[in-house]
C-alpha cells in the first residue's frame, strides 16, 4: 500500500522541529518511523506534513544522572539493548527493547518515537510507567518534564502538545524484569508484565491489558500489604479493560496477567 | 519533490522524489535494483531487507528521503563478479531457498546479523532472522546456511 | 555426495539420487530473479482494484467522479463489461448458478470483491484515486459460518435457491455401521482456514500485439491451463492466447487463474495499452483464495483389543463466496478417509456451502490434510479410550507391507506402502521409548511444564487426476540438451531435478542440460504443478522424451558411424555413442551435433512424451515433542522427526527441502496460524501482523528421515513430495499438545493450539 501524499521537511534542531510543527495541525514527527510508516502505508495517519527528527543525533545517548539515568529521545532500539549504563542500572530496558520487533526494527525504532506513538502494546511505555520515569518534552514555550503516570492518556494518544517533542527520559536506577507474551517472537505483546523494585517499593504495569499501558495498582497495594506474589497478582487484572482481538480474547489476556505477574514477583 | 542524495552499492546517486517513496520503490523504480522485492505492507515479512549505513533495514518502512547522505547496500552489491559473497554461497550450498523471493531479504539480515555476532548460536540465528518470513524451507537449512556463513567467516 | 559414494560403482554412474546444488540458485542469490513485478513493460499502465469492504450486500451506486478528476484515471465497473461470470469450473454436480463476475453486479459477497478498477500512469495515483471511488451500499446479513449457510436462512445466490455448492458421498447412514465394536468414539474437529501465504504477491501483465494476440505474463502455477481458460473467457481462439509464467514466488496451491488476471488481460486488449497490476499483501489476505476450512464430525468404534471397525465421517466445507477448487475438497477428504489403515466399514458425506467470505481453493495439501488430521485424531481419542498406547493402536490397524495394491473401501488404490515400517523407522528415530519415560517422569513431579509426544501415520494422494504431462527433449548444437517441460516450478527446483533426469538418460553432464518452462509459446502443452505431480508425470515424460532421443541418435551416429542402429549403445558415463564392443569409434554428443547440424538433421534429435499416470499415495510418521506451559497455555515444540517416502528420490536434497518447507506449514497450522472473520465478515487477521506466520523464531530445526519405497507407477519409482510434509506434521504436533494434557483430562484442543486455545482446553476439562 502507497501513503497519502506529505510534505517533508528535516529539523536541524530541536527548537526547528518544534517551529515546523506549528506550521500545520497535521504536521507530525518523523523519528525511527517504525510505528508512523507503517500507518502511513495503511493510511491510517495522513499527516499533511512529516518533520524528520532522525538526524538529531545529540538526542542518542545515555547518561548517569545521580541515581537516575537519562536517555535521549532519538536513542534506538538496538542501542538500548545494548548499552552499558542501562545494563548495568535499569536492565529490564535493556531487556525489553530487545524484546521488540526485530533487528531490523530495532535498528530503526526510538524509544521516543515508540513512547510517542501511545500504543497501548507499546513495552516500553509499560516500562517507563513501571518505573515512574519522567518524560521531557520541549514546546514552543520552553522546556517540561511529565510524570510517566501522566503521558499516557488513550490509545494513541499522550499528554504531549502538538507543538510538543519528546527529548529526554529520566528513569531511576532499579531492578526489574519484563515478561512478555507473544503469539510469535516478533508480535507485539499479547500481554506484556514489568515489576520493578523502584525507592524500595514493588511497581507492576502491563502491556494491552486497556488502553493504554497500566500500572497494577491492586497487585502493589496487596504486596505493599504483605501478600505473598501468588496472593497479590491474583489482582493482576483488577480495573483493568484487556481488550479482545484477533491474538487474544480478553478473557485471556486477564488469565495471562494472572500468571506472568505471579512469576514475574517470584523472579525478583 | 525532494532532492536526495546517497551512495547505493557504492556509486553516488541523485534524485528527485515523492516525499511518501518508500526506499524499496526507489531502489526498485528508479534505479531499477530489482532484487529488492517487497512482500507485505507491515513491515513484517524483511523481504525488502537491506543495509542502511551497514545495518539491516526493511526498506518498505524508510523513506527514500530518509536515506539522504546514507550509504545503502542492496543484494545486486553483495557478490563481487562472478564470485558470490560467501552468505549467498552458504545459502546456495545449503539449499536455502526455494522461490528465491525473500532470498534477498534473508541474505541481506544474515550479513548483518553476522557483522553484529559473528558466530551466532542456533538460538541467536533463529531470534536475529525472526523479522524475516520464508513459505518454502521451513528454514531449516537457512540456519545451516547461516552457520555455513559464519564457519566461512562471512 | 558422489556417485560412488552412494554406492555406485563407475558402471552404473548416475547423478540420480545426488544432492545435486540447484541450478536456478545463482539469479536469485543475486537479486535477479524474474518475477512478473520485475519485468520491464514499457508505458505499462497500472492496475488498482477497487474491492468491497462489505461481506455482503448489494450495490446501490458507484460515483468515480472525484477519482477521475485526478490526471489521467479512468475507472470501469461492471457497467463496462463484456463478458460473463468467472467460473464456477467445470466439475459434475457443481451448482452452476455461482459464477464469480468479474467485476461486481449488484451485489458483493465478500470483503474483497471487486467492484471497480481504476487504471493509472503510476501505482501511487493508483491508490489515491481508488480511495476516492465513492461505492454506495445497503448492507445484507453476513454468512459467516458455514452452518448457519447450510440453514439456507439467507442466500448469496438468490437465483441458485441454495447455498448449497456440491455434495459428494452419501447422507445415507447404515444404522448398524457400529455394531460389534466394544468402544465407539467420536468428535470434531475443525481443520481452520488458513491464508496460502506465498511471499511473492500476484502480479499479473498483459499487452496486445500487433499481431492481435494477447500475451500474459502471470504468477501462476499453470501456464497452460491458464491460457486455455483465458481464451476461453475473452472468446478468443487459444492460439491467440500467450501465457509466460516467468519466476513465481511461490504458490502452495494458490496461483492459478483467478479473476484478476482474466480482467488484467481484458484491460490490455480494450485499452490496447500494456497494463500490470501488482498485489499488496493487504489485498492478497482478502483476495487470494485460501485453504482448508472444514469441520469434520467423526465416530470411530472397534473392538476392545484395538481394532478399528467402522468409521463415520461427515464434513462441511466453507467454500468462500464463490465455489472454486475449495468446493471439491471433500471429495478427496472423502477418498483418503481410511488414512493407512485397514477399516471395513467406513460412511462418508461431505457437502460445501458459500459463504460470505474468501473463496476457499487448494493450498499445501488440499483436502488430504483434513482427511488425515481427522483419522489420527480419530486414533488418538480411540487409543485414550483404551488405554492403550497410540503407536500400538497403529500398528494393529496398518494395511500391512504385502497387500499392496491395495483398495480401500472408499474406493482409494494404494500403489506402495509400508506404513508399519515408517512408524518403527520414526518411533526408533525419535527415541520414543525414552521420551515416555521422561514425560512419566515430569507428570510426576507435577510442574507447570509438561511433556507431549504426538504420533501421526499419513498416505496422501498425488497426482490425483490421473494426469498427463508433458515433456520434449531437444539436443541442441553444442551438444547439450534443452528440456521443455509441461510442468512448473515455483521454487520446486525442476531446473535441477528434470536437468537430472535428462542428463541421466543422455549421459551428459547436468551442466549441459536446461529446462524450460512457463511460454506457452514455447512449451507446445502442459497442465503446470499442484498436487505434488511434477516428477511422477513431468519427470517421467523429460526421461520417456530423452529415451526417445538416444533411440534417435542412435540411427544417426549409425549413419555417421556407418554401422548398423542395433549395434550402436550409449556410454552413459561419457555421453559417447559408439560401436557396441568397439569405444574407440564413437560419437560424442558435441560431435553428433555438430555434424547433425552441419547436414541440417539436428531435428533428429528432439523428441517429446506425454506420460499419463494413475495417481501415487506417499506416505509416513510423523513423531512431535512438544512442551506446553500449562498456566499460560504456550505450547514450545521441541522437536519433529519426520519420515516421508516419496518412493525413489531424484535430489534428495531438494526432497529434503520440501519436506522442510511442508512441514513448517504443518506446524503453523498446528500451532499459529487461523484466518478469522468477525460476525459481520470482517476479516480480522488480514496482514502479517494479524496473521500469525510464524518465524525462524518460533520453529525448531527438522529431523527428516529418509525412506524410499519406490512406485510401480512410473520409471523413475517417484511419488509426489510437496505436500507430505504438512500432512504428517499438522496431526502429529495436534496430538503431542493433548497428550500432554492428557492427565488433566483434555481430550481435545481447537487448532490452532496455541496459548489461548491450550487454556479454553484447560478450563473446560476443569468444568
Amino acid at each position: 500500500m502507497i501513503s497519502t501524499a506529505f510534505e517533508y521537511a528535516r529539523a536541524a534542531t530541536v527548537d526547528e522541529a518544534v517551529a515546523l510543527l506549528g506550521r500545520d495541525e497535521d504536521a507530525k514527527l518523523l523519528a525511527g518511523g517504525h510505528s508512523l510508516i507503517p500507518a502511513l502505508r495503511l493510511r491510517f495517519s495522513r499527516p499533511s506534513l512529516l518533520v524528520d527528527i532522525g538526524r538529531l543525533d545529540d538526542l542518542r545517548f545515555v547518561r548517569e544522572d545521580g541515581d537516575r539515568l537519562a536517555i535521549g529521545a532519538l536513542t534506538r532500539h538496538a542501542e538500548l539493548v545494548r548499552d552499558p549504563l542501562l545494563t548495568q542500572h535499569c536492565a529490564v530496558i535493556a531487556e525489553a527493547a530487545a524484546l521488540i520487533g526485530d533487528p531490523q526494527v530495532r535498528h530503526r525504532g526510538t524509544i521516543g518515537g515508540s513512547v510517542a506513538h501511545g500504543d497501548p502494546a507499546s513495552d516500553l511505555g509499560t516500562i517507563l510507567l513501571t518505573l515512574d520515569a519522567e518524560l521531557v518534552a520541549r514546546g514552543p514555550g520552553g522546556e517540561r518534564t511529565i510524570p510517566a503516570a501522566e503521558f499516557f492518556t488513550g490509545p494513541f494518544d499522550t499528554a504531549l502538545e502538538h507543538q510538543e517533542m519528546l527529548t529526554e527520559i529520566r528513569v531511576p536506577k532499579a531492578t526489574g524484569t519484563y515478561l512478555k507474551h507473544v503469539r510469535r517472537a516478533h508480535d507485539w505483546a499479547t500481554v506484556g508484565v514489568a515489576a520493578a523494585r523502584v525507592d524500595g517499593r514493588m511497581h507492576v504495569g502491563l502491556t494491552s491489558m486497556g488502553p493504554t499501558p497500566l500500572r497494577a495498582r491492586s497487585v502493589e497495594a496487596a504486596l505493599a500489604d504483605g501478600a505473598s506474589p501468588a496472593d497479590a497478582a491474583a489482582h493482576a487484572a483488577d480495573d483493568t479493560v484487556p481488550p479482545t482481538d484477533s491474538s487474544a480474547s480478553g478473557e485471556y489476556r486477564a488469565h495471562l496477567a494472572r500468571v506472568l505477574v505471579r512469576r514475574a514477583l517470584e523472579r525478583l | 519533490m525532494t532532492k536526495i542524495a546517497l551512495t547505493v552499492n557504492g556509486s553516488h546517486c541523485e534524485a528527485d522524489v515523492e516525499p511518501r517513496l518508500l526506499l524499496a520503490y526507489f531502489l526498485r523504480d528508479e534505479l531499477d535494483l530489482k532484487g529488492t522485492n517487497v512482500g507485505c505492507d507491515t513491515t513484517s515479512c524483511g523481504a525488502c531487507t537491506v543495509l542502511l549505513d551497514g545495518e539491516s533495514v526493511k526498506s518498505c518502512t524508510v523513506l527514500a528521503v530518509q536515506a539522504d547522505g546514507c550509504a545503502v547496500t542492496t543484494v545486486e552489491g553483495l557478490a563481487q563478479g562472478d564470485e558470490l559473497h560467501p552468505v549467498q554461497q552458504a545459502f546456495h550450498e545449503r539449499h536455502a531457498l526455494q522461490c528465491g523471493y525473500c532470498t534477498p531479504g534473508f541474505v541481506m539480515a544474515t550479513v548483518s546479523l553476522l557483522k553484529e555476532n559473528p558466530n551466532p548460536s542456533e538460538a541467536e540465528i533463529r531470534d536475529g532472522l525472526e523479522g524475516n518470513l520464508c513459505r518454502c524451507t521451513g528454514y531449516h537449512n537457512i540456519v545451516l546456511a547461516v552457520q555455513a556463513a559464519a564457519r566461512a567467516g562471512a | 555426495m558422489s556417485a560412488a559414494a552412494n554406492g555406485c560403482s563407475v558402471a552404473c554412474l548416475s547423478i540420480l539420487g545426488n544432492r545435486v546444488l540447484r541450478k536456478e540458485d545463482p539469479r536469485f542469490l543475486r537479486g535477479e530473479g524474474r518475477y512478473v513485478e520485475n519485468l520491464p513493460l514499457e508505458g505499462a499502465l497500472a492496475v488498482t482494484f477497487v474491492r468491497s469492504l462489505l461481506a455482503h450486500a448489494n450495490i446501490v451506486g458507484i460515483d468515480a467522479t472525484a477519482a477521475e478528476a485526478l490526471p489521467n484515471v479512468q475507472v470501469i465497473t461492471a457497467a463496462d463489461m463484456d463478458l460473463g461470470p468467472f467460473g464456477p469450473p467445470p466439475f459434475p454436480g457443481l451448482n452452476p448458478g455461482m459464477g464469480h463476475p468479474l467485476i461486481a453486479v449488484d451485489r458483493v459477497r465478500f470483503v474483497g470483491d471487486i467492484v471497480a478498477i481504476v487504471i493509472s500512469d503510476d501505482r501511487a495515483t493508483g491508490a489515491d484515486a481508488a480511495e476516492l471511488v465513492s461505492v454506495d451500499y445497503d448492507p445484507l446479513p453476513a454468512l459467516v459460518s458455514p452452518h448457519d449457510a447450510a440453514k439456507d436462512e439467507v442466500l448469496l445466490f438468490p437465483d441458485a435457491g441454495t447455498n448449497l455448492a456440491t455434495r459428494t458421498g452419501s447422507p445415507e447412514h447404515d444404522e448398524k455401521l457400529f455394531d460389534g465394536c466394544d468402544v465407539v468414539v467420536s468428535g470434531t474437529l475443525v481443520s481452520q482456514r488458513m491464508a496460502p501465504c506465498p511471499l511473492e504477491p500476484r502480479s499479473a501483465a498483459a499487452e496486445l500485439g500487433p499481431d492481435g494476440r494477447i500475451t500474459a505474463w502471470l504468477s501462476t502455477q499453470t501456464p497452460h491451463q491458464d491460457r486455455m481458460v483465458l481464451a476461453g473467457t475473452l472468446g478468443l481462439d487459444p492460439a491467440q492466447v500467450r501465457v509466460v509464467a516467468p519466476d513465481v514466488g511461490g504458490g502452495f496451491g494458490a496461483k492459478m487463474l483467478n479473476v484478476e488476471e482474466v480482467l488484467v488481460a481484458w484491460l490490455a486488449r480494450r485499452l490496447d495499452r500494456p497494463v500490470r497490476w501488482t498485489e499488496t499483501r493487504s489485498e492478497s489476505m482478502v483476495a487470494l483464495p485460501h485453504g482448508r476450512a472444514q469441520r469434520l464430525d467423526f465416530t470411530l468404534g472397534g473392538t476392545k483389543d484395538g481394532k478399528v471397525l467402522a468409521y463415520r465421517l461427515e464434513s462441511l466445507q466453507d467454500a468462500g463466496a464463490y465455489p472454486v477448487l475449495g468446493a471439491f475438497l471433500p471429495n478427496l477428504t472423502g477418498l483418503m478417509a481410511s488414512g493407512v489403515y485397514a477399516i471395513p466399514r467406513i460412511e462418508f458425506e461431505g457437502r460445501s456451502v458459500v459463504t460470505n467470505t474468501t473463496p476457499i481453493s487448494a493450498f499445501r495439501g488440499a483436502g488430504r490434510p483434513e482427511a488425515a488430521q481427522t483419522i489420527e485424531r480419530a486414533l488418538d481419542v480411540f487409543a485414550a479410550e483404551l488405554g492403550m498406547d497410540p503407536a500400538e493402536v497403529r500398528r494393529r490397524n496398518f494395511i500391512p507391507k504385502d497387500a499392496f495394491p491395495y483398495a480401500t473401501v472408499t474406493h482409494a488404490v494404494y500403489d506402495s506402502g509400508d506404513y508399519a515400517g515408517a512408524l518403527e523407522l520414526a518411533l526408533r528415530s525419535v527415541g520414543y521409548d525414552d521420551l515416555r519415560d521422561e514425560q512419566r517422569r515430569r507428570r510426576a513431579e507435577g510442574g507447570a511444564t509438561q511433556l507431549g509426544i504426538g504420533i501421526s501415520t499419513y498416505v496422501e494422494i498425488t497426482n490425483g487426476i490421473d494426469e498427463t504431462e508433458f515433456g520434449e527433449v531437444e539436443v541442441t548444437p553444442d551438444g547439450g540438451a534443452i528440456v521443455r517441460t509441461g510442468s512448473f516450478s515455483h521454487g520446486q527446483g525442476h531446473e535441477t531435478t528434470f536437468a537430472m533426469i535428462a542428463a541421466d538418460r543422455l549421459g551428459m553432464p547436468v551442466e549441459n542440460v536446461t529446462v524450460h518452462k512457463g511460454d506457452t509459446d514455447e512449451v507446445a502443452k502442459g497442465t503446470g504443478t499442484y498436487g505434488s505431480k511434477s516428477t511422477q508425470i513431468g519427470g517421467a515424460a523429460a526421461r520417456l522424451a530423452a529415451d526417445k532421443v538416444v533411440e534417435q541418435a542412435k540411427q544417426l551416429a549409425a549413419d555417421y558411424l556407418e554401422a548398423s542402429p542395433d549395434d550402436i549403445v550409449l556410454d552413459p558415463a561419457l555421453g559417447r555413442l559408439h560401436v557396441a564392443g568397439d569405444p574407440a569409434i564413437a560419437l560424442s554428443w558435441a560431435d553428433l551435433a555438430a555434424r547433425a547440424s552441419a547436414d541440417e538433421r539436428l531435428a533428429e534429435l528432439k523428441a517429446e512424451h506425454e506420460f499419463k499416470s494413475a495417481p501415487s499415495f506417499p506416505f509416513g510418521a510423523h513423531v512431535a515433542v512438544v512442551e506446553v506451559d500449562t498456566e499460560t497455555g504456550r505450547v514450545e515444540l521441541l522437536r519433529l522427526v519426520a519420515v516421508d517416502d516419496a518412493g525413489t528420490l531424484i535430489n534428495p536434497l531438494i526432497a529434503e527441502g520440501q519436506v522442510h518447507g511442508g512441514v513448517a506449514t504443518g506446524v503453523a497450522q498446528a500451532l499459529y496460524e487461523s484466518f478469522v472473520y468477525d460476525d459481520d465478515g470482517n476479516p480480522l487477521t488480514a496482514t502479517f501482523v494479524g496473521y500469525a506466520f510464524p518465524s525462524a523464531a518460533d520453529l525448531p530445526s527438522w529431523e527428516a528421515v529418509e525412506m524410499e519405497t519406490p512406485t510401480p507407477l512410473n520409471a523413475l519409482g517417484a511419488k509426489g513430495i510437496g505436500e507430505s510434509g504438512t500432512i504428517g506434521a499438522t496431526p502429529a504436533v495436534h496430538n503431542a499438545v493433548v497428550d500432554a494434557l492428557a492427565p488433566f483430562g483434555v481430550r481435545n484442543v481447537d487448532l490452532p493450539a496455541n496459548g489461548e486455545n491450550v487454556w479454553r482446553a484447560l478450563q473446560e476439562a476443569k468444568a
